[in-house]
């Protein structure tokens, strides 16, 4: 998996690349974890991820949790396919909040 | 790490031809015996990526002891399995547990640890094979209890369950880690019709959305030919049609034919070797 962080006007957009297991969601974890700690709105643009499994997700749901309790924006931007259909099958399509494109 | 393997953890999405296909468990010339008693007897079969596969039989006709051997718990007479890429029956220890991080099973049973809760039982694997963080852990149990309809039931030990949660709780265990490769042993047995349609609703969403190869083991046609990719019939330790839907439906092979049409068995009958199995002396 790779992973670039960039700015997009008062977003931080975290993208992703690749497959997200167990091995790299860790690192998942800590980049959504560090931004919302720093105070910023984040988008997870997953518009590059081949596979994505629970762990990621959970990393998706963390983040998300927290971005709330810090009244902090979080969203998922261009999801693929392969990631959607994880998310459907947990049903947190109609949960975590989606954008088509950073625009909106 | 010494003694580690190495996996590739692609996930490819299956395509039609068998030559550009990745087999994931490849099993060839396998024979096994009880005793004297040959259980298979030159057994081959591939399993290739992304496919859900039903392994079909008698009651005997030697799918236990294949399931048991794709597990890596009893060694064959003789032949090669191949998960993953490595030889199980040449495997150590070592590389056998490392191999068992990609592999998932749901047994018949359960095989719950009555003194662990049911959330406790859904993260063992994970606390055993990663050093994710406990919040990861909690939310990854959670999302697979939601999966299998079990939300809510986190606190409970497995003698507060009904026969059909202890299945699903297995379940969810068995996908904790999200594995590469999934294997159910008669999953829908005991289950009510609704729980089991579910059931083969969720191991295709399991191929689709995960890319998971799964082998199944069953006795439940209708579940067979409604989640199968492929169908092997297993008789007597060897396989009689691997194919699909069609293809086993439409396969000649009377003993086949019997099983789809849940006929039974007209053995002949050596009169010899039964009356020495009845009196155990020698006919005259």
């Amino acid at each position: 998996m790779k992973f670039n962080v960039r700015t997009e006007g008062e977003y931080t957009v975290i993208a992703l690349k690749g497959e997200v297991d167990l091995h790299c969601s860790p690192q998942v974890r800590e980049q959504i974890l560090k931004y919302l700690g720093d105070n910023c709105h984040v988008m997870v643009d997953l518009s590059g991820v081949e596979y994505i499994d629970s762990s990621g997700i959970a990393s998706l749901i963390e983040g998300y949790q927290l971005a709330k309790r810090g009244k902090l924006q979080f969203s998922l931007v261009g999801v693929s396919e392969p990631a959607m259909q994880v998310l459907k099958l947990a049903r947190l399509d109609k949960v975590l909040p989606i954008r088509n494109s950073v625009a909106g | 790490m010494a003694g580690s393997l190495s996996i590739d953890m692609n996930r490819s999405v299956m395509t039609t031809s068998d030559a550009q296909r990745e087999p994931i468990i490849e099993i060839r010339d396998l024979v096994t015996h009880y005793g004297d008693r040959k259980v298979i007897d030159g057994l081959n079969l591939t399993v290739y990526q992304g496919e859900i596969m039903a392994l079909m039989g008698f009651s005997g006709s030697g799918k236990t002891t294949l399931f048991r051997q794709m597990l890596g718990l009893k060694k064959p007479t003789s032949g090669t399995i191949r998960i993953l890429g490595k030889d199980i029956t040449t495997l150590g220890n070592r590389e056998m547990y490392e191999l068992r991080r990609h592999m998932g099973v749901a047994f018949q049973g359960g095989a719950l640890f009555s003194s662990l809760t049911v959330a406790e039982n859904v993260e063992l694997p994970l606390r055993e094979h990663t050093r994710l963080d406990d919040n990861t852990i909690r939310i990854m149990s959670r999302l697979k209890l939601e999966v299998v309809n079990l939300s809510g039931s986190e606190n409970l030990k497995p003698s507060e369950l009904s026969g059909g949660m202890v299945k699903r709780v297995a379940l969810a265990r068995a996908l904790i880690t999200d594995p590469r490769l999934m294997f159910f042993d008669e999953p829908s047995a005991g289950l009510d019709p609704i729980v089991s349609a579910e059931l083969d609703e969720l191991i295709i969403q399991l191929r689709d959305a995960l890319k998971m190869t799964i082998v199944v083991i069953t006795h439940e046609l209708h579940s067979a030919f409604k989640i199968a990719d492929r169908i092997a019939i297993l008789d007597n330790g060897e396989i009689l049609v691997t194919g699909t839907v069609d293809e086993v439906r439409n396969c000649t092979d009377p003993r086949v034919q019997n099983m789809l049409n849940r006929k039974p068995r007209d053995e002949a009958i050596d009169a010899d070797a039964y009356l020495k199995r009845l009196t155990g002396a020698n006919p005259p």
